[in-house]
């Protein structure tokens, strides 16, 4: 019997491509545009998605990593993902949203209180992706640290990997943090008492008293807990690095499988880590990334992908599987994958234009019909529909034990 | 009503989403959440249908304490201030979005980026109130610690909002052309290019959000120290302050227009607006008697007998609010108790003398003498009269304009609302429709371009 998966939308700017602009330049305008990404997040609610993902980094957009090349034929420019998120989640009724955060550059007490904001502003329908930011550019930017230089060529050179530990082991001390501060005020902490005059139950206020090598953190957050109780963290990951920062605190890993075969193996290498680092959390559930571009026949699709690397110069280059194709070869490979025990895929639309409009009209259907993916909204929060229960507060836990 | 031939000023509002002191009632039955968005929602909707200038939020970074312990007697807890912005954008057109951050803790890059951003999600409505801090208490949040030396917290906000100026000012207004055809996204490959190089920031690279519709938020400031009086005055497009006796109020608003000018800049691009206060009712009598319900309701005995403690550093809580005040007296020697929160007192000694010498003239108990020396509403009256105190404030220069603090959420701003807002626009004073396409333009502000550079100033100079 096959299992139902879970399904996410990855965003970032018109589409994952590339040249996806060139083929949809009046939307490529209105990327500084919160109507743009409304119409986008109402598109998606209609397929029945889990969740929105939103890229981001602090840097403008580059290709090369941590280079910045000068050039002119690409998109360049974006706004803050978890500020859109705020922007268009109270007009949309069933998607999570889970915009990107840079954990390396940024306070994880503003983070946290953004994020159970967010919560708040979608009823119940937050998340964040953490990502951390290693490059001497991004750095530069904030101007609070200095890294080394380097490429993907220099990843084995000893200082990029002390320096890759460090924002990773940073990344999971953030990890941490947000989840004491979304615990630091436990339910029912509001009171109104006004026999007393007291408006909250400050026994049930609690300091998190966090301190680590690169930052203290003493609470408890300024926000009440949010609806989830913990809005979703999530991670996407390539390598042991961040399936042990998955492990050690996310909800959700986002991977990038080539095959099926691939898959279990990247499920096994998560589980044996999150056994390793005596995860308490439910496991996380694991979305396999795949970049989609599709059409009404095999041969149009690769067509349109051969035109689009055309006008960009080269052929696309992904982190992510590219799968080409119908919307019926796109359910048999998601089908494939169920049973490596992937809980569910993350498109990635080669253009928003027309991947997008065809993942929702066709794809959602198909796989629908074949039992993977629900017929509709199962809860109203992102956590219900992704089949996690709302934790208590750990400190509410501490004590009645 | 005009002074002189000069024609009406036009009055600037404000509504101010209710706070977490004293001053926001929790208890009346009518009091929702201060938390769940509907309530922002509501205020917002309210004040747009009312043609207001501007919502306003304040910011919490570290929940107060007193004695030690999390201070549990008035509202505790608010959202993140630009989260709660960006979604008020999404249930309102026109109605400018203001809220507070506090420049200390912070880097400029982000923050720029996260102004510039909500200026673009809101179509050219985003304003900032900068206020800085120094204050170990909060800093044990966040990354850089507790301690800024009190003289850099100017020079280091000064700086940061010079940083972020260059950001804004990073991307021009053309830089994206999207011409598929030709296959040119951005007209130049160094948008965004940017470097500062000063005593606080060191910072340089590609700047990566384009030119928002205002280019800049609108900014306030709201720290009364000289310091903070020039900083203002050279960078802030209004003033939050208080509301002060009038002919006080008139001094004060002369003297920053002359310190905005001193700074090269035009009296009419730095707005004074106090903060303010009001009740309102049928006739006088009533709304005397509304404001003085409210003032019962703002002063619990718990936090009359707080508010004791706060000059005379003690622990009073054995003391009875229905009773007299304590004979003891104020121990001058103990640390304050009260963090998370500005008071400023006078010598203990002589306040409490005036204080006893007060509840002995009219019989006072605890409870009532803080009522009486809390203060009264700004505006008392009915809609009529209020409108005419607030005109008569702003057409005698003794503000442009006020921040409306309503003492309750959600509803605490309706009947302003829809009473006073009418009077003031029977009287020619306030907008019957927005006509400008940001917020810049509707507080009648000049636009950038033909702003002289104030950066030349010497008093204040930050780094290149």
């Amino acid at each position: 019997m096959t299992r139902l998966l879970h399904t996410a939308v990855a965003l970032d700017g018109v589409g994952w491509h590339p040249a996806a602009w060139r083929d949809d330049a009046d939307n490529a305008r209105r990327l500084h545009d919160a109507d743009y990404w409304l119409e986008l997040a109402l598109l998606t609610e209609r397929g029945h998605i889990d969740l929105l993902t939103i890229d981001d980094t602090l840097a403008l957009q580059s290709e090369g990593y941590g280079v910045i090349e000068p050039r002119t034929d690409r998109v360049r420019g974006r706004i803050d993902a978890v500020l859109l998120a705020s922007r268009i989640a109270p007009l949309t009724t069933h998607i999570g949203f889970v915009p990107t955060v840079v954990t390396t550059h940024t306070e994880p007490f503003h983070v946290a209180k953004a994020i159970a904001t967010l919560d708040f502003v979608s009823t119940g329908r937050a998340g964040v992706r953490l990502k951390v930011g290693a490059s001497q550019q991004e750095a530069r930017l904030v101007g609070r640290r200095t890294f080394p230089p380097f490429d993907l060529d220099s990843l084995d050179d000893p200082a990029v990997q002390a320096t890759l530990r460090e924002v990773f082991q940073e990344a999971a001390d953030f990890t941490e943090v947000l989840h004491r501060l979304w615990d630091s005020w436990e339910d029912g902490a509001e009171i109104r008492d006004t026999a007393t005059g007291r408006f909250v139950d400050r026994e049930k206020l609690h300091y998190i008293d966090f301190s680590g090598e690169w930052f203290s953190v003493k609470g408890p957050l300024t926000v009440p807990r949010p609806p989830q109780g913990q809005p979703i963290v999530s991670v996407l990951g390539h390598g042991t690095d961040p399936y042990r920062l998955g492990a050690l605190g996310s909800d959700l890993l986002y991977v990038t499988p080539r095959d099926a075969e691939h898959a279990v193996g990247i499920v096994d290498e998560i589980r044996w880590i999150e056994e390793s680092v005596h995860r308490l959390r439910p496991r996380s559930r694991v979305l396999a990334d795949v970049v989609v571009v599709l059409g009404d026949t095999e041969r149009e699709a690769a067509d349109r992908l051969a035109r689009l690397d055309e006008l960009a110069g080269e052929p696309l280059s992904s982190d992510a599987l590219v799968f080409t194709g119908t919307a019926t070869q796109l359910a048999d490979l998601v089908e494939s994958w169920e049973p490596t025990g992937i809980n569910g895929v993350r498109f990635r639309p080669a253009t928003n234009l027309h991947d997008l409009p065809r993942l929702v009209r066709d794809v959602v259907p198909e796989l629908q019909r074949r039992g993977i993916q629900r017929e509709g909204y199962a809860g109203r929060t992102l956590r219900e529909n992704l089949g996690l229960a709302r934790p208590s507060s750990r400190y509410a836990v501490q004590e009645a034990s | 009503m005009t002074t002189g031939d000069r024609p009406l000023k036009q009055v600037r509002l404000g509504a101010h989403f209710p706070g977490v002191n004293n001053t926001t009632v929790w208890s009346d039955p009518a009091s929702g959440s201060h938390i769940d968005f509907s309530s922002f929602a509501h205020l917002a909707r309210t004040a747009e249908a009312a043609k207001l200038d501007f919502f306003f939020l304040a910011e919490g970074l570290r929940l107060r304490e007193k004695k030690g312990l999390i201070h549990d007697l008035d509202v505790v807890g608010r959202p993140d201030t630009l989260p709660v912005l960006a979604a008020l954008a999404a249930v309102t057109e026109h109605l400018g979005l203001i809220g507070t951050i506090k420049a200390t803790f912070n880097e400029p890059y982000e923050l720029a980026r996260q102004f510039a951003t909500l200026d673009h999600l809101s179509g050219g409505r985003a304003g900032w109130n900068v206020v800085t801090s120094s204050d170990a208490f909060t800093g044990e949040n966040f990354r850089r610690g507790g301690y800024l030396d009190y003289a850099d917290r100017y020079s280091r906000a000064g700086e940061l909002i010079d940083v972020a100026r260059k950001l804004w000012d990073s991307w021009a207004p053309d830089d994206i052309v999207a011409d598929a055809d030709a296959g040119r996204f951005v007209g130049r490959p160094d948008v965004g290019a940017f470097a500062h190089h000063g005593r606080h920031f060191d910072v340089e690279g590609q700047f990566s959000v384009a030119r928002s519709p205002q280019e800049q938020p609108v900014l306030l400031q709201a720290g009364d120290s000289s310091d903070g009086r020039d900083f203002g005055a050279r960078y802030a497009d209004g003033i939050f302050t208080l509301v002060r006796p009038f002919e006080e109020a008139q001094a004060y608003y002369t003297e920053l227009k002359d310190r905005a000018e001193g700074f090269g800049r035009s009296r009419d691009d730095l707005l004074i607006l106090p903060g303010a206060t009001f009740a309102l009712g049928d006739t006088a009598e009533e709304a005397e008697h509304h404001a003085a319900q409210i003032r019962q309701q703002q002063v619990s005995g718990q936090t009359a007998i707080q508010f004791l403690e706060l000059v005379w550093k003690r622990d009073l809580s054995a003391y009875d609010p229905d009773g007299p005040l304590p004979e003891v007296e104020p121990d001058l020697e103990s640390e304050s108790l009260v963090k998370g929160q500005a008071r400023h007192s006078q010598d203990p000694l002589a306040q409490v003398k005036q204080w006893r010498e007060l509840a002995e003239a009219k019989a006072l108990s605890i409870r009532d003498l803080v009522i009486e020396v809390s203060g009264r509403q700004t505006f008392v009256g009915t809609p009529s009269s209020v409108a005419e105190q607030i005109n008569h404030r702003v057409q005698h220069d003794a503000a442009d304009g006020f921040i409306l603090v309503p003492h309750i959420t959600p509803s605490g701003f309706d009947d302003f609302a829809a009473q006073v807002v009418p009077e003031l626009q029977d009287r020619g004073v306030f907008r019957t429709e927005y006509t400008g396409g940001t917020l810049r333009e509707n507080l009648g502000l000049s636009p950038l371009a033909s702003r002289p550079a104030a950066s030349t100033h010497p008093h204040l100079q930050g780094a290149s």
